[in-house]
């Protein structure tokens, strides 16, 4: 990498300085990995509008800003203060947090049966050879996903679960990754591998926020291996700065019989892109997509996914709510592929809107690519304004007119919010949303 | 309790209500009857203070106030209740939520403390029983897949939580089977008092067996072409409107009572 750099290549800037870092370890297999990912990465550039799955989401500014790697070694009491508010008080559960994508073990608690791991990625790297090798990269694509191979390239720390047979896990996992810039525009890619052993039941939340106005870039990749007959409950909530950019992959492979459920709150960032490639690949198996964002101000929030129904008698269920203010835009897109091979797949797909200003905007698209003959598959979307016969309705028994719409939003809201199976992280959910509404639109987070 | 004084009314320009003239005193039942179309639901909503419909002359005075001037919620607040001809669903309200928050804005508008949750329980049981309706409702969206009958049920049920002054059923019996009718009936016959009037909007006869109406009123093309005692509504069930149809007076005859 001899020729001048610019702003614009800061990943490869990040990169050298990435590999100086690496001492001893520039030699490991892994690191080959890395880089045949930035090298990839290169040859793929980020992507532009001209490419058909980014036409709607224009990525330029990250590319304009010359984002560093963060740096590590973080005072765990400072720490502490700043993820307060977004740890899961009163619920029990196993916790990793992250600050600036590194692992802080200090504050990091663990309520595990015997037989569970959880770590951070960096150590799991050392200590669990054979899953890192088996798993790591192996259901990702860095080769077509141009945020992928970045993220690929800078694999260093991230959380590494790994749920053993037949084991049930009654308390959540909470990843969260706090970032906290001061003022410096910092990267970081968090990579994240699940691991559930078959006949296991698992709830993982991954959490990504971040210090008002501060900003910064999160790219994250997570990588999910559902055994047969596993039960798993994922749930992603994205609360970062206003001014943060968000772009993550969601790579799920599911075996027979599996039961995979993803709920994926997206509430904060400038521009967000949440990507989630469901591969069902083995018979029976149920996949239950559920998403809720809130956008207001000029953020662009889109999520895309991919389900790829591989196997027959496969179930898909997608219900993503849209909550648009102000000058916000949003872009859905779903696609359902079903191959040749996956007769009896049952997909549903759904994606609805409430626009709550007349500049708010979506670009929802729906994509049915099916190869099997006997299937069933279904897609609707709605784009509209808060239903006025409900508005009425209420307002017809008294109640007041911008409680009345803030009702009517939250209900909205509530219909993918009440999917989630935890009593208090649904509570904490459901707070969110409703201290977002007034007088029937959306407000800043405090 | 309630005048309303040549009420004329349009939505996105069709002139629906032609020169109404009503007056419902307190402890009275009015019915009022006549074809589809011809403007009843549009009153009921105009009443309610549906911001669509657009009134381009007349007075509404309820309880000595011009009804006219309050938003919909002051309406509810007020005392007025509709009963919805087609009851809205709401996903993802639960119905004891609406209930509670309903009674409560009344409260808080009559300077009267919130009630509490077990307070409220109690209260919404009682009214339960009466139309017949079992407890596991409080827990769905409201209206949210409830039957047509259940719908129904449901605004009597909110009436019986609220207890309005002045209650407007509109075909709260359509779709009932007769049990039903029965149960509407009665809940509304348990509600009413000399202190408050109810206006019930119906197409059949069968209901007035139930709720007896001191008047009877036939609207037509937007205007009240016909007011009686409750002979009237036998009257129109066996003949049907026709005979009135032929003779609708120039101008809206007006009944004074
Ligand atoms: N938005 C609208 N634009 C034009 N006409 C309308 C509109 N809304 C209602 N109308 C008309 O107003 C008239 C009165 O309707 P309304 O619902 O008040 O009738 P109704 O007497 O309650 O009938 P029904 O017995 O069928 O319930 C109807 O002819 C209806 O088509
Ligand atoms: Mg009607």
């Amino acid at each position: 990498m001899d020729q001048k750099l610019t702003q614009q290549d800061w990943h490869k800037i990040n990169f050298q300085n990435f590999e100086k870092k690496l001492n001893g370890q520039s030699f490991t297999p892994l690191h080959d990995l890395r880089k045949q990912a930035i090298t990839r990465f290169d040859e793929l550039g980020f992507p532009t509008i001209r490419k058909e799955e980014w036409r709607f989401t224009n990525i330029s500014p990250i590319t304009r800003i010359p984002f560093k790697l963060a740096a590590g070694g973080h005072d765990p009491e400072v720490v502490s203060g700043v993820i307060e508010p977004y740890t899961l008080k009163d619920i029990k559960h196993t916790q990793l947090i992250f600050m600036n994508g590194q692992y802080v073990p200090e504050l990091s608690v663990s309520r595990l049966p015997e037989g569970v791991r959880v770590k951070n990625l960096d150590r799991a790297l050392q200590e669990d050879k054979e899953l890192i090798e088996k798993y790591l990269t192996k259901h990702s694509d860095y080769m077509e996903h141009e945020f992928t191979a970045l993220n690929t390239a800078f694999i260093s720390d991230g959380a590494f679960i790994h749920i053993p047979e037949g084991l049930i896990l009654d308390n959540p996992i909470h990843i969260l990754y706090m970032t906290s810039a001061a003022g410096e525009s910092i990267v970081t890619h968090p990579r994240n591998l699940i691991i559930a052993g078959s006949n296991s039941r698992s709830s993982i939340i991954e959490n990504y926020a971040g210090v008002n106005n501060d900003i910064y870039f999160t790219n994250p990749v997570t990588e999910i291996i559902a055994g047969e007959n596993t039960v798993m409950d994922f749930y992603k909530l994205q609360q970062e700065s206003a001014k943060a950019y968000h772009i993550s992959a969601l790579y799920v492979h599911q075996m027979r019989n599996s039961v995979f459920s993803s709920h994926s709150f997206s509430f904060g960032g400038s521009i967000v892109r949440n990507d989630i490639f469901n591969l069902l690949d083995g018979e029976g198996s149920d996949s239950i997509l559920n998403g809720l964002y809130l956008a207001h101000k000029d953020q662009l929030i889109d999520n895309h996914s991919v389900i790829d129904h591989a196997r027959p008698h496969c179930h898909s269920n997608e219900v993503y709510h849209g909550i648009l203010d102000d000058k916000a835009r949003a872009v859905f897109s779903g696609k359902i592929h079903v191959r040749p091979d996956a007769q009896k797949t049952d997909a549903i797909q759904s994606n609805k809107n409430i626009l709550l200003s007349e500049e708010a905007m979506v670009d929802t698209k729906p994509q049915l690519e099916i190869f099997a003959d006997d299937v069933r598959c279904t897609h609707g979307g709605t784009i509209g304004q808060i239903d006025e016969n409900g508005v009425f309705y209420l307002r017809a028994r008294g109640i007041n007119e911008q409680l009345a719409k803030n009702i009517m939003i939250h209900a909205f809201a509530g219909e993918i919010i009440k999917n989630i199976k935890i009593d208090k992280f649904r509570d904490i959910i459901d707070k969110l949303v409703f201290s977002r509404l007034e007088d029937g639109h959306l407000k800043q987070n405090d | 309790m309630l005048k309303i004084k040549n009420l004329n009314a349009s939505i996105e320009n069709n002139e629906i209500l032609k020169g109404i003239d009503l007056q419902v005193n307190a402890g009275e039942v009015h019915a009022i009857m006549g074809p589809n179309g011809s403007g009843k639901s549009t009153l009921a909503q105009v009443l309610a203070g549906r911001e669509e419909y657009e009134v381009t002359d007349g007075v509404v005075e309820y309880d000595g106030r011009d009804l006219l001037e309050l938003s919909p919620e002051d309406r509810a607040r007020e005392g007025l209740f509709l009963a919805f001809q087609y009851p809205v669903e709401i996903p993802g309200v639960n119905t004891a939520y609406f209930l509670r928050t309903a009674l409560n804005e009344k409260r808080l508008y009559r300077g009267e403390k919130q009630i509490s949750a077990m307070e409220f329980l109690k209260l919404v049981r009682e009214k339960m029983k009466l139309v017949q309706m079992d407890e596991s409702f409080l827990k769905r969206s409201v209206n949210e897949g409830f039957s047509g009958g259940e719908k129904k049920r449901n605004e009597i049920l909110q009436m019986a939580v609220l207890e309005p002054k002045l209650a407007v059923l509109d075909e709260t019996d359509s779709g009932l089977d007769i049990d039903a009718l029965k149960i509407v009936a009665n809940g509304v016959n348990t509600l009413k008092s000399r202190n408050n009037a109810i206006i019930v909007v119906t197409h059949y006869q069968r209901l007035l067996e139930y709720i007896v109406p001191d008047f009877v009123h036939v609207l037509y093309k937007g205007r009240i072409v016909k007011s009686g005692d409750r002979n009237l509504a036998l009257e129109l069930e066996k003949q049907g409107y026709d005979w009135l149809k032929e003779n609708v007076p120039a101008q809206a005859v007006h009944v004074e009572e």
